[in-house]
């Protein structure tokens, strides 16, 4: 089996969000840069322990991005996988980066496209199905458990008010969220292999863009809390029906 | 031309982020003076006809005989023959988990541009411009999208809803397109009628409970409030509540009208998942938590004494 993980490199979970250039641009000034959690802590690590459990899978990680994506794709080596591919090309917009995955995949042959559910920038939840838009594939959203016997897939994902079984024949498209899989720390021999893991870099395809982001906006700062006395419960209540009216 | 609202049924229910939907479509169409259609696919207990209140005078209702629990790629199929045949500009979702599967899917098939949890109408001085939360809620961004044909998809909780008289006409015809290449085997209700990100008023705990089995209280609250419950990462890690109830930066984002935090003390990645919530209280025994400065009202007080007593208020302001 041929397994491409999709990786995205965000900020740290705790950086400050702020912006330059009249709030056109994200201040990258301090942040700390990640690997999308949803990317590494479920899509990757199940891609990983589908290839322990099947030694002659293959396992790509891809991302598409700038140089400065070059330290976060080789995170995400260190916990496995078999080689990298990064495009060149700062992510503008879900439906470029799709347009840019559904080339490699439909070049590459994969049989199962690993997504995270979301990004924790742009949190569009559309990539994963923008792909299989494109490559016509199956897609599977917000999986929560995924098993693979020979090229059927049995997988648990998330609907409205519950979840459901399904399967299906590869390939498919899957996005991934929590109960996937564990997440894992890389240990010393994984840093050390994914520094001499290929790191392919190959230039985008030529596509016009859908969307463009015009400006940036910070909320509007909390005006202070109200305390109300332990006590006072009553007062509480009041508050939240009569000033706030949300109940 | 039209807007095609894309009416969300789950196990047979319209599901409330639908009428949301509804609203946003009916306020953009009378900007636009393009017709205002709902499709909906499958057996729907609920009467179709009476989403006219809001605003949607024709529905046009697919596959009306199939039972089924969630919306597949068939459907994205269908809603792109109609979206067609009708000449839709603007195609409307809520951004649950239907419309993420189903948005992106229409979006590819129309080469629309497709903007997810937007929450606010369109610009359309200068083109078509929408604002959406980004990073984890911490930001808002405003997008234009370029494209003739466009696909949103509308946050929960985001958009006021609006009543007028009116009913619905609806037509009926049957689900054409290619069944679904991926098979259901099974499917079970895990959550309650209301969903998270649906519900307008969130009861949430966190470690500051001690263990699983003081969650009596909090759901006796939430029971009050008619609220969905919610919880911080490590009670879901710990199995204290099941995974689908862990709100924040990995977990679900919402944003209800009320949120109520219980023995949470408010770090970034919980912020991150409920900071668009229109109201926040805090019942938190330390008074530097820093939940308290993300608070429009707060408790410093033990839960264990605090809770029984909110609930027993409401219990006396129902019963006067
Ligand atoms: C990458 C990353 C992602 C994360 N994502 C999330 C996420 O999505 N969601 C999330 O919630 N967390 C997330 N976290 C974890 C987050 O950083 C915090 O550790 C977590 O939110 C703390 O949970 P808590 O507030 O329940 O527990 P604690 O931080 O232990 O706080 C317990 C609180 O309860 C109070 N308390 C104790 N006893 C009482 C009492 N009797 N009455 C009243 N108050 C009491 C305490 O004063 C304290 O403030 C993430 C962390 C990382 C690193
Ligand atoms: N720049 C990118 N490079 C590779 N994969 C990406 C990129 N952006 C998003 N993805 C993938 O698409 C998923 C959903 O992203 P989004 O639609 O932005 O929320 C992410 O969890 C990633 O797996």
């Amino acid at each position: 089996m041929k397994i491409l993980v999709c990786i995205s490199k965000t900020p740290d979970t705790t950086a400050k969000i702020a912006f330059t250039d009249n709030n056109t641009k994200f201040d990258n000034n301090g942040v700390q840069w990640i690997v999308n959690p949803w990317d590494e802590w479920f899509a990757l690590v199940r891609a990983i322990e589908l290839k322990e459990a099947d030694p002659s899978t293959v396992l790509h990680l891809l991302t598409v991005g700038e140089a400065d994506a070059d330290p976060i794709i080789r995170k995400a080596l260190a916990l496995g996988g078999d080689e990298a591919i990064r495009i060149n090309a700062a992510p503008t917009e879900s439906q470029f980066v799709a347009h840019q995955i559904a080339a490699i995949v439909k070049a590459g042959n994969y049989d199962l496209v690993l997504t995270g559910k979301e990004t924790i920038d742009h949190n569009g939840s559309t990539v994963g199905g923008l792909i299989a838009g494109e490559t016509e594939l199956p897609f599977i959203s917000l999986a929560t458990k995924l098993d693979c016997q020979g090229s059927k897939l049995t997988i648990t994902r998330e609907i409205e008010g519950g979840q459901e079984i399904c399967e299906v024949e590869l390939p498919v498209v899957v996005s991934a969220q929590k109960g996937m899989a564990e997440a894992r720390i890389p240990n010393m021999r994984g840093i050390m292999a994914a520094r001499t893991k290929p790191l392919k870099v190959i230039e985008p395809t030529a596509s016009s863009p859908y969307t463009e982001t015009i400006q940036f906006e910070l909320p509007a700062p909390k005006s202070g809390v109200k305390l109300v006395a332990p006590d006072q419960v009553e007062e509480l209540v009041r508050l939240l029906h009569e000033e706030a009216k949300v109940i | 031309m039209s807007i095609l609202v894309y009416i969300d049924i789950a196990n047979g229910k319209i599901k409330k982020a639908t009428h949301e939907v509804i609203s946003y479509g009916a306020d953009l169409a009378a900007v636009t003076g393009h017709t205002l259609i709902g499709v909906a696919i499958g057996n729907c207990q609920d009467s179709l006809e009476e989403l006219g209140s809001y605003g949607l005078k024709e529905i046009v209702h697919l596959g009306k005989e199939m039972e089924r629990n969630a919306p597949s790629e068939a459907d994205a199929l269908a809603i792109t023959a109609l979206a067609i045949e009708r000449k839709v500009k603007t195609l409307l979702f809520a951004h649950t988990l239907s419309g993420k599967l189903l948005a992106p899917l229409t979006a590819t098939k129309l080469k629309a541009g497709i903007v997810s949890g937007v929450i606010s109408q369109p610009e359309l001085g200068n083109g078509f411009c929408v604002k959406r939360a980004v990073f984890s809620g911490k930001a808002f961004a405003k997008i234009a999208i370029k494209t003739d044909v466009r696909v949103l998809t509308i946050n929960p909780n985001s958009y006021p809803v609006k009543q007028v008289a009116g009913v619905a006409t609806v037509s009926t015809a049957a689900l054409t397109t290619p069944p679904s290449r991926i098979r259901t085997i099974k499917a079970e209700n895990t959550a309650g009628a209301l969903s998270l990100t649906e519900a307008g008023i969130v009861v949430s705990a966190g470690r500051g409970l001690k263990g699983p089995e003081n969650w009596g209280m909090v759901e006796e609250l939430a029971g009050q409030l008619n609220a969905a419950l919610a919880c911080s990462r490590p009670v879901a890690d710990a199995h204290w509540r099941p995974h689908h109830e862990h709100v924040g930066q990995t977990g679900v984002a919402i944003a209800p009208n009320l949120y109520v935090a219980i023995g949470i003390s408010g770090a970034i990645q919980h912020l991150a998942g409920v900071n668009r919530s229109k109201v926040i209280v805090v019942i938190n025994k330390d008074p530097e938590a820093p939940f308290f400065k993300a608070a429009d009202y707060g408790i410093v007080g033990d839960a264990f004494e605090v809770v029984p007593k909110f609930t027993a208020a409401l219990k006396k302001v129902k019963a006067s």
